[in-house]
């Protein structure tokens, strides 16, 4: 019995906040935009009786999603979204991993302070941080300022509203995301290990590849994920710091919501959003799994 | 026996493998190896012995190039190994924590080394297969290290550091984790690869018995020095302290005065006690304090007072272990004292001679006890 109920307590929670207000996406999906308020048609009328819920079935269709195959704009921006994020995903690994390395490298009175550094943005407003880099990557922004004051360029760079922006403010906000599982993964590594790989004959590069790498797998795979998921589905960054030829599906989704209103298409472009997700979740959630048997 | 004995360290002529030079080793400010001076000769099967945190896995990181000598210096094959980086040193160390790779199976953990080699495929294939055969793990090949047991793991640890058959072989206590039977078969195989390899090996290891077993030389350590370095034989039967006597196998230690007489010293170690006596070439002043050692299979037990041993002591049986075999039997002495003495348990246990509460005399001869400083 108090199986059963701890049991339940997570999966209350999934119903709560994820199956629920998936439901009633899913439904505005199936239904017709109407100049109405709530501005979709067909809604549960229950005063009717069977009837009533017949006709409401009845009126659901999957002529939003059949929309979306005909405008190419919906599949190039998701294919768009995935290209970033997975470029991003990279570029943060890139960034991530040195930093991961050095902060479980370090010496252990350092490691709280590192650990803060790295959690110490998420204590201001993530608008405002997207905000400043704009301060930042504009032409006459403070990098510009700072090159052409060095002399090392003439004319400004053109960085703000082009995707090597995106990138920028995604690498910058999701950092953390990737350090943090693989910071932890490298810490718990066990140093006599590299001890018995350089024992064995190997330089300290060699190591590195044959044994803190592959033992770091699982942190990286964790990282990524997290830096992979929210960016597919992001919005503040590419419209505030994206140019008009950054396409990403958040930014149409953004659009059909509060530009066009056209609250039918834009859930249906989210349940496509969410079952593209779905994939990556699923191979998120392996991965922990086997982790979690590997060690148990 | 035909054979010339091996004891290289006796030979003035013979050529150290392994040479420390007053190596000390300080961790912060404590010292972890005292200014250590000693050598360790080629094909020697040198072990360490001592009690928990003396400094013996310390020796061990030193010459396997992990830690570097805070003082002192290091020769390894007549050449100084200070700047030799671990990855060049013709040494390999089994670890006390095994260290073996979690994510590499039985068979690549083994083959780890041999890879680094740049050796060729199915040479590596027949190395690891013969490694594999002698630990027993033939089954166990295609498992990771977390499916495996204890023992099993420390078998691939050994087998991992046997592999690449180096010159110097460092195992930091190799075969704690085995069951009796295996670790004798283990210990055999050990020596046997020595015998044909002429690996040296440098080893680490709680158990007495086993560094009596398999050492060319035992050396007795406390607190980061080398209290004696020697033959199994002579470590027991001649320590040169009271603490190395106390440490290996079983003593009984009796203080007291010596005072010159004959071939030794007579002890006084009791009011109320005769002298005991004592043939010793250690010089002594008389008056000064020393020790008598005295291990209990040299003491019999009698009834009646022997006549022919001048050492005799009467007392009163307090405790007897039975050891299956043998049985020691601790007899306390009027002055408080108590001594230990062994017999062969020759009759069934219920006709024994000799219970509790029964007096009776210990006796030994004037060369079965160990006059020591004290
Ligand atoms: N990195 C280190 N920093 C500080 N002290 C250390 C370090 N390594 C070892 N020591 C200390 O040096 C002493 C010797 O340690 P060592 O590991 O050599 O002991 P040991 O003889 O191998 O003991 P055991 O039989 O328990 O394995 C210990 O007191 C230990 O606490
Ligand atoms: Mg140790």
């Amino acid at each position: 019995m108090r199986r059963l109920a701890l049991i339940a307590v997570p999966y209350l929670w999934l119903l709560a906040l994820f199956l629920v207000p998936f439901i009633i996406v899913l439904k505005i999906s199936l239904s017709d935009y109407a100049l109405s308020i709530p501005p979709y048609s067909p809604t549960l009328d229950l005063s009717t009786g069977w009837q009533g819920i017949k006709s409401f079935f009845g009126a659901l269709d999957f002529e939003n999603f059949t929309f979306l195959t005909t405008d190419d704009l919906y599949w190039k921006a998701y294919l768009s979204s995935v290209k970033i994020a997975v470029v991003a995903t990279l570029c943060t690994l890139l960034v991530g991993y040195p930093i991961a390395y050095g902060m479980a490298n370090a010496p252990d009175h350092w490691r709280p302070t590192l650990m803060m550094l790295v959690i110490l943005p998420f204590w201001t407003s993530f608008l405002i941080r997207v905000y400043s880099w704009m301060g930042i990557l504009s032409t006459e922004g403070y990098l510009n300022q700072l090159l052409i004051g060095m002399g090392l360029i003439s004319e400004p760079l053109m960085i703000l509203n082009t995707n090597t922006a995106v990138y920028i403010g995604i690498v910058y906000t999701y950092l953390p995301f990737m350090i943090l599982p693989i910071y932890a993964t490298l810490e718990r590594m066990d140093a006599s290990l590299l001890e018995a790989a350089e024992d064995l004959g190997c330089s300290r590069m060699q190591a590195f590849w044959l044994v803190t790498f592959p033992l770091s797998r699982n942190g990286i795979i964790a990282g990524c994920f997290l830096v992979f998921i929210p960016t597919i589905g992001e919005f503040v960054i590419p419209a505030l710091l994206g140019g008009s030829d950054t396409l990403m599906i958040g930014k149409v989704l953004w659009e059909e919501f509060f530009n066009n209103r056209d609250w039918p298409v834009a859930s249906a472009v989210a349940v496509i959003l969410l079952l593209i997700l779905i994939i990556p979740i699923i191979l998120f959630q392996r991965n922990e799994q086997k982790q979690r048997e590997a060690e148990g | 026996m035909s054979q010339t004995v091996f004891e290289p360290w006796n030979d003035p002529d013979a050529k150290p493998l392994i040479q420390f030079k007053g190596v000390t080793k300080r961790f912060g400010d404590f010292t972890a190896i005292d200014d250590q001076t000693f050598d360790i000769y080629e094909r020697e099967f040198f072990a360490l012995l001592g009690p928990s945190g003396c400094g013996k896995t310390t020796m061990m990181r030193m010459l396997a190039g992990f830690e570097a000598p805070t003082e002192g210096t290091i020769w390894l094959d007549g050449q100084d190994i200070a700047p030799i980086p671990p990855n060049k040193r013709a040494v390999n160390m089994m670890f006390q924590s095994y260290a073996l790779f979690p994510h590499l199976s039985v068979w690549d953990n083994i083959a780890f080394g041999l890879k680094r080699d740049g050796l060729p495929r199915d040479a590596i294939g027949d190395r690891v297969a013969e490694m594999l055969k002698l630990t027993r793990l033939e089954k166990f090949a295609k498992r990771k290290p977390h499916q495996i047991s204890g023992g099993q793991r420390q078998r691939v640890a050994l087998a991992r550091s046997l592999a690449k058959a180096p010159k110097l072989l460092l195992l930091d206590e190799p075969l704690g984790a085995l069951d009796a039977k295996l670790r004798q078969d283990t210990q055999f195989e050990l020596m046997d690869i020595q015998e044909t390899t002429g690996t040296t090996f440098v080893i680490v290891t709680h158990d007495q018995e086993e560094a009596m077993t398999v050492a060319s030389r035992v050396a007795v350590m406390d607190d980061g020095r080398i209290m004696q370095a020697d033959t199994p034989a002579n470590i027991y039967e001649m320590p040169n302290s009271v603490y190395v006597a106390d440490f290996i196998g079983d003593v009984t230690i009796l203080e007291g005065t010596a005072t010159r007489s004959g071939n030794g010293y007579d002890i006084t170690f009791a009011e109320g006690q005769p002298s005991l006596h004592a043939e010793s070439e250690i010089a002594l002043t008389d008056g000064s304090r020393a020790a008598l050692a005295i291990r209990p299979e040299k003491v019999s037990i009698s009834a009646e007072r022997p006549e022919d041993k001048r050492n005799a002591l009467q007392g009163k049986i307090l405790d007897i272990a039975y050891l299956g075999n043998l049985s020691t039997y601790h007899v306390e002495l009027p002055s408080g004292q108590i001594v230990k003495a062994q017999a062969a348990n020759t009759r069934r246990l219920s006709r024994r001679s000799f219970t509790w509460e029964d007096e009776v005399w210990i006796s030994w001869t004037d060369t079965a006890a160990v006059l020591l400083e004290a």
